[in-house]
């Protein structure tokens, strides 16, 4: 698998490190309630298909990305830097 | 048989044999030269078997490659190059090849059938461990390993291109060709010795001359373009995602040129052009499994190629056209045709040989070596001499990478099998006769007008200029298999025939994966690649369904098997994971520390002296230095994160649960970060050397995933803080100087004196260490009047070797992780054996540090009523009852009385230690509501060390409660 | 009918004519009292339990491919009870049990084979960590021995004891560990299944999940709608998309785990190894084959196959460990999909739809819980009580913290357990 980096360019998944869902990034308020919370530490909508996700160029610029792909095909269709995508 | 005599040869061994061979050829080309024939024996039933093929495909002649660490199991006689002194072994056979005492089960074979294995061997239970699977084991496996460690050398490397093309048949040597011209970057990658694929084995025209010349003149093309790469010996065993291919390379010579045996190879490549080729198919008939049964594409390479007679009178079998230029290139090389059988009753055959059509072979004789087949034709049936048959049941697109993406290839009546569907492999095309394009013009035509394709989506421009070729169709009527007394063979390897398949029909194994997987048809070391087609259409006809209904099992990835030796390269011995040392690593190593492994680093365990006999004795010693006098201790392992701008102490006050915005510049705080989910991550302290500048601390084990995880906060959930971070881990080298005299050693080597006044406990700032600007920080991991102080690395080995010197003057030395680890026990600070990810703030006493004035990362998760309250295990201190009650880590904690079961278990303990200034065994642990319970005295049994012991839990703080040493 | 040994030698002499199909492929019937969703190995499973402990006959496995497709036959084939947190403990230990009966109950050889696994720790805190897991396998009644440095070279004495990256300091036995072969564990239970009536669908995959009023009524499917008064959800790496049919949303993603196999090798190992520092695992099946595997991929896939990083790491960590397998050759690797849960330990739970229930979460360690986690889910669905073994595996721990299984202590990241 290659995730074409914004910084690097394309470069091969051992790079990557990946963390998850991008619905981290809208991390809730400290009040914001339990259900909120767990919805946002563990549940999942898991699609198979298309998918955001996070994954950090760990072994190059050390980005965090928000990575479009397919985890059926696992075909990546683009990689945006995450502070870019909150801003 | 050979046809010629060579000019040059050298000689091997087989099984102790000594046999000649020539340069470049096959092992299984000198075999049948020497008229050997029986060269291995079957997976189950052990029955005698010869070559079958001339390419990786072969399903027989596996042999075992030399002896002691040299020694490789299941190697293909087929692709296996001949070399001066090699030596070759027959395997799964004893005592020999010939009388192999486990062919008895060949004989109760009736009793063995598919399956066989789940219906009984139940009884008694006992059994199956102490009788049956013992038998089992030692009567299945084919060759063996050594036992020894591998001694060779095997490499693994990467290659970018614009067009990988694989296979150099035909359609891959025109795809390279046209590609190269257009200027295109590319790899062309081949499995055998040499280029040329098929045309290196027919005899038959290209461009109006021999097709093994039109080879040599299109290989001479591509070696003079720069732009082309050429790899013989490489196959490629895999697609993977975005254009990367998995290839196996074979170094010529490899090992007595004292090079690599292998090297497997990452190609990323921008497009693929597949042209593999395609592999000839068995006909299942009774007992077509003995020696000297061949496929027609193998006995013509044997004859056309390396000049070998695989027998001397050869019959030829088949259902298509294609068989019939076997009988062709045999007449024309001298060989005895015996006959020309044709299951078609239209089949025309000119030559002058016995031609029967609308015939079949129905038996076969000939235990070690083929005598005889029977045929049947419409005039009954006709014994017929012969030591080879040459069959052909058709062939097979190699559709095997197209697959790897979990592609299903489409079956195509015309040529009675399966073809790539496209597109099942991003940015890889099709060509030539793995597309189902059989003619030499069509293979050629194909693979110019793909590479053309390929190469305009890259931008280039190509021109299609193909040669002229033998353009004769391909004709086939399916034959798959022919009824007869006896057992019919489709998978060789695993010793599976039609009448396995059909009883697995019969038991409704009737899914083609639940056939492959009741039967192990496709199983074998040739994952089906001649078996496959033959039994999906045996169990279409036994479930009445078409071929293409019935489904085709998934091609995995590799394509021919790939030792583990390659892909692991490198890694054999240290070479698995980077090894880190520290600045003092030999300084340590010069006073015979023992190095450990902490993560990737090593750091030294203690420090021996002489007279001691014990680790324990210098452990116990040190911890004496450091509570006595003073000791030195290498702490640079420790993460260190370098954190500047305007919004830093922000960040900190975000990702610890305590504030830091409130720390005073030269002042030092412990901190406690949280993962997300409430639970403690890491704990450390972290400097304020200016408004704007903070250096945080981690532990070793955590460091690389604090700062992963700075990054994440920073980018990913609060872009909005204006914060850098770096890591200075590898920047500083950091030692702690710690005990009551580490002030007055520290005055020694520092250019301006401290005092207490100056440095009271937790300031921090620059210093000047010999001219060298460095940073002192006063904290301290002891519990003792304590500092660290930092250089950068490349002083750091001067600096801790002149603090050595100067403390050992002062009665304090060197102290290793052992000390270390007593000295914190003793003061009740928490490593990674408490904060092992299950623990919250809660847990380990630390809630108040949560600080409610702020968020944090962590604090809402932490606050779900799970993370709290009494049914928490907490942290205590443990206490034995005496020098020689020795407690152990990982014993779990009872009340007094209770049985020592899991639903009694109240808590468990993680850390322990003697501990020299207390005199007694202390440990550190974990028990439920436990900080409601110091004082009492509970049990600590450890079953694995049959331990147990009375212990008093109290406040892990054994030593020091107020911390007055560390002030002071 | 019975198998057994005579049968065998009799079928021989007879040509094999007299075997019978393993399970039928009925139509499916409008109606049933339970119908479950998947016919892996925790499906069949749990069909066979329902109508041998709980004589609910009248119910149906629907499969949307061939039974045993998923995780069952694709995996490892390792089978243990060594967890050591509350809750995985018991489960695990109940299981085991029901593997060490499981061949008689069902009168189908499983070849379970109770060679012993052996986890290698390399520090004085693994030793420590794995010694207070042994002490809990112990406490629940288990077995475990704790190996030093040389108990582990009697046992194997192939290991690289003198180079390696990170030295062996010992290991933790579990003798009553072992292997079985995995599609014969599906087989069995569809046999056993099947005998007692429950109908076995294949080519029958779910496409909705019908509830009025709060109360399942059936399910859609491609072979047409089937009524139902209860419905169970066996899915593994589907359990998200099936659930969402039923409009939840649940704590998991799927993962690709990869594993391989070598050809037949004369026997060489002889026990499961697991070594964690590399995160690699290896036995060598009764064929001969060595079969091995290592970490998830790490991002969330449906794909059932993998790339070349982890399979490399895996060979990396083979090399390492022991260098002697290096000229054994990888026939075959798979990945499968695994149900990741943020604290790697799964969930047998009713869910708020009544009548819905679902069996998920088992991230890449199903396999051994076969036989368990089918009894425990037959009992959940058929009387609407939590099974005592499995009664901590509760849907609603993450919300309240309360009873996480955290065993590999990485917290609420899908992939990292």
């Amino acid at each position: 698998m290659r995730i074409d980096c914004p910084n690097c360019g394309e470069r091969d998944r051992r790079e990557f490190y990946y963390q998850g869902d991008a619905v981290v990034l809208n991390r809730p308020s400290e009040d914001a309630g339990a259900q909120a919370w767990d919805d946002y530490l563990h549940n999942r909508a898991n699609p198979a298909g298309e998918t955001r996700d996070l994954w950090f160029h760990e072994g190059g610029c050390r980005a965090w990305l928000v990575v479009e792909r397919n985890t059926m095909t696992h075909a990546v269709h683009a990689a945006t830097l995450a502070e870019k995508v909150k801003r | 048989m050979r046809l010629a005599t060579p000019e040059k040869t050298v000689t091997f061994t087989f099984d102790g044999q000594r046999i000649k061979g020539v340069p470049g050829e096959p092992v299984s080309a000198a075999l049948l030269a020497a008229g050997i024939k029986l060269v291995a024996r079957s997976f189950k039933y052990h029955r005698p078997r010869g070559i079958m093929s001339a390419g990786s495909e072969e399903q027989n002649a596996l042999v075992t490659v030399g002896r002691g660490t040299a020694q490789e199991p299941n190697v293909r006689a087929t692709t296996l190059e001949v070399s001066e002194g090699l030596e070759v072994f027959s395997q799964n056979a004893w005592p020999s090849l010939k009388h192999d005492v486990m062919a008895v089960n060949d004989l109760v074979s009736p009793f063995l059938a598919a399956g066989f294995y789940y219906k009984t061997f139940m009884w008694p239970r006992s059994f199956w461990e102490k009788l049956y699977e013992p038998i089992i084991r030692r009567a299945a496996g084919l060759g063996a390993l050594s036992g020894e460690s591998n001694q060779d050398t095997y490499e693994k490397a990467f290659a970018f291109c614009d067009v990988l093309v694989i296979g150099a048949g035909p359609a891959g040597l025109m795809a390279a060709l046209t590609a190269g011209r257009a200027g295109a970057d590319v790899v062309l990658a081949d499995e055998d010795t040499a280029m040329g694929g098929r045309l290196l084995r027919e005899r038959e025209d290209v461009d109006g001359k021999p097709a093994a010349d039109w080879v040599v003149e299109a290989l001479a093309e591509l070696e003079a373009m720069p732009n082309v790469r050429l790899m013989t010996r490489t196959t490629v065993t895999g697609a993977y995602d975005q254009g990367t291919y998995g290839a196996l390379g074979r170094i010529a010579g490899g090992r007595a040129a004292g090079k690599p045996l292998e090297c497997f190879w990452r190609i990323v490549a921008k497009r693929a052009v597949l042209c593999a080729g395609a592999l000839e198919r068995p006909i299942a008939f009774p007992n077509n499994d003995r020696p000297g049964v061949m496929l027609a594409s193998g006995v013509r390479a044997y004859v056309n190629r390396w000049g070998v007679a695989p027998g001397k009178a050869v019959a030829v079998f088949g259902n298509n056209d294609d068989a019939h230029r076997t009988a062709r290139d045999l007449a024309a090389a001298g060989v005895k045709v015996a006959a020309v059988i044709d299951s078609r009753d239209d089949a025309k055959v000119e030559g002058d040989f016995p031609l029967y059509t609308g015939a079949e072979v129905i038996a076969t004789k000939g235990r070690h070596a083929l005598e005889s087949i029977t045929i049947k034709t419409g005039n009954g049936t006709r014994v017929i001499r012969c030591d080879c048959l040459a069959v052909s049941g058709g062939w097979n697109p190699t559709v095997h990478l197209t697959c790897h993406m979990n592609g299903r290839p489409t079956w195509d009546v015309g040529i009675a099998s399966f073809v790539p569907t496209p597109e099942s492999i991003p940015g890889m095309v099709t060509a030539g006769a793995c597309n189902g394009a059989f003619s030499t013009a069509a293979c050629l035509n194909e693979g110019a007008e793909v590479a053309a394709g390929v190469v305009a989506d890259l931008g280039l421009a190509a021109e299609i200029k193909t040669p002229s070729a033998d353009d004769a169709a391909y004709a086939i009527q399916p034959l798959w298999a022919v009824e007869g007394k006896g057992r019919k063979w489709i998978d060789f390897q695993n010793d599976v025939h039609v009448k396995d398949v059909r009883l697995a029909a019969q038991e409704n194994f009737r899914s083609v994966e639940h056939m492959k997987r009741y039967t192990t048809q496709g199983m074998a070391p040739d994952q089906g690649k001649s078996s496959n087609v033959v039994a999906l259409a045996v169990l279409a006809d036994a479930t009445g369904r078409g071929i293409p209904e019935t489904g085709t099992t998934t091609f995995r990835p590799p394509y021919v098997p790939v030792s583990i030796a390659v892909m692991g390269a490198g890694s054999q011995g240290k070479g698995f994971a980077p090894e880190r040392f520290t600045t003092s690593h030999s300084a340590s190593v010069d006073r015979g520390a023992p190095m450990i492994e902490a993560g990737l680093w090593y750091r030294p365990s203690y420090f021996p002296k002489e007279g001691e006999s014990h680790w324990r004795q210098s452990c116990d010693r040190e911890v004496g230095y450091v509570r006595e006098a003073v000791g030195i201790c290498d702490v640079s392992t420790l993460g260190k994160i370098d954190i500047q701008g305007p919004d830093a102490a922000a960040l900190l006050d975000f990702v610890y649960t305590n504030g830091f915005s409130t720390l005073k510049v030269g002042r030092v705080r412990y901190g406690l970060m949280l993962r997300e989910d409430g639970h403690v991550m890491d704990d450390g302290t972290t400097a304020r050397l200016g408004e704007t500048h903070f250096v945080m601390t981690t532990t070793t084990a955590a460091a690389g995933l604090v700062m992963r995880h700075l990054e994440y906060v920073l980018q990913a959930i609060r872009p909005d803080l204006d914060a850098q971070v770096i890591s200075v881990t590898e920047q500083w080298a950091q030692f702690a100087v710690a005990g009551p005299k580490s002030r007055e050693l520290l005055n020694t080597v520092l250019d301006q004196p401290i005092t207490d006044e100056d440095w009271p406990f937790m300031a921090c700032g620059a210093v000047s260490v010999g001219g060298v600007a460095g940073r002192l920080f006063r904290i301290s991991f002891s519990g003792e009047h304590a500092y660290e102080v930092a250089v950068p690395s490349r002083y750091g080995e001067s600096l801790f070797r002149q603090l050595v010197a100067q403390a050992e003057v002062m009665g304090g030395g060197p102290y290793g992780m052992e000390a270390l680890n007593v000295l914190r026990i003793e003061k009740g600070f928490i490593t990674h054996a408490e904060i092992h990810g299950r623990t919250t703030a809660f847990d380990i006493g630390m809630e108040r540090m949560v600080s409610a004035k702020k968020d944090c990362i962590g604090k809402a998760a932490a606050a779900r009523p799970g993370l709290l309250g009494e049914s928490r295990q907490q942290l205590v201190g443990l206490k034995s009852k005496g020098v020689d009650h020795a407690l152990s880590a990982g014993a779990h904690l009872f009340d007094k009385g209770a049985s020592h079961s899991r639903v009694n278990s109240k808590g468990y303990v993680t850390s322990v230690c003697y501990s020299p200034t207390i005199g007694t065994h202390l440990g550190l642990g974990f028990l439920e509501n436990g900080r409601a319970r110091h004082g009492e005295v509970i049990v600590l049994r450890d079953h694995l060390r049959n331990i147990t012991e009375e212990v008093e839990v109290c406040d892990p703080v054994f030593f020091d409660q107020d911390g007055g040493r560390a002030r002071g | 009918m019975g198998y057994s040994g005579f049968r065998v030698i009799k079928e021989g002499l007879f040509g094999q004519k007299g075997w019978k199909p393993v399970w039928r492929d009925p139509e499916p019937k409008p109606e049933y009292d339970a119908v479950i969703i998947g016919g892996g190995g925790h499906g069949l499973s749990t069909a066979y339990y329902l109508a041998k402990e709980h004589g609910m006959t009248n119910i149906a496995v629907l499969e949307k491919g061939y039974i045993g497709g998923g995780n069952v036959g694709r995996n490892t084939t390792i089978v243990r009870a060594n967890y050591f947190l509350p809750g995985n403990s018991e489960f695990y230990s109940h299981s085991l049990k029901l593997w060490e009966t499981m061949e008689q109950d069902l009168n189908y050889n499983v070849m379970h084979s109770q060679r012993g696994l052996i986890n290698l720790f390399h520090s004085d805190g693994q030793r420590d960590a794995f010694a207070r897991r042994g002490n809990a396998m112990i406490n629940q009644g288990d077995d475990a021995v704790l190996l030093d440095r040389e108990g582990v070279r009697e046992y194997l004495p192939y290991l690289d004891f003198d180079n390696v990256r990170f030295p062996i300091y010992g290991g933790l036995l579990h003798p009553r560990g072992g292997t079985a072969r995995h599609d014969a564990v599906a087989w069995g239970y569809a046999r056993g299944a099947d005998q007692r009536g429950v109908d076995i669908i294949q080519n029958c995959e779910v496409t909705g999940i019908d509830i009025e009023g709060g109360k399942v009524k059936g399910v859609q499917t491609t072979r047409g709608v089937i009524r139902a008064k209860k419905v169970g959800i066996v899915v593994a790496g589907r359990s998200g998309q099936v659930a969402a049919m039923a409009g939840m949303r649940l704590p998991i993603e799927s993962h690709v785990l990869q594993a391989f196999v070598t050809e037949g090798l004369k026997p060489v190992i002889d026990h499961v190894v697991s070594f964690g520092m590399g995160h690699f695992y290896i036995s060598q099946s009764d064929k001969g084959g060595l079969v091995f595997g290592g970490d998830i991929d790490f991002y969330s896939s449906y794909a059932a196959r993998g790339n070349l990083p982890m399979k490399e790491h895996v060979m990396d960590a083979a090399m390492t460990l022991m260098p002697m397998i290096g000229k054994a050759k990888v026939l075959r690797s798979w990945g499968g999909i695994m149900d990741m849960t943020p604290d790697g330990s799964p969930i047998i739970d009713k869910t708020d739809t009544e009548g819905l229930f679902i069996d998920c979460g088992w991230c890449y360690g199903g396999f051994k819980a076969v036989p368990g986690s089918g009894f425990s889910f037959a009992h959940l669905m058929a009387t609407g009580n939590h099974h005592e073994p499995a009664a901590k595996f509760r849907l609603d721990r993450f919300r309240t913290g309360v009873g996480l299984m955290d065993e590999e202590g990485t917290g609420s990241q899908h992939n990292l357990h």
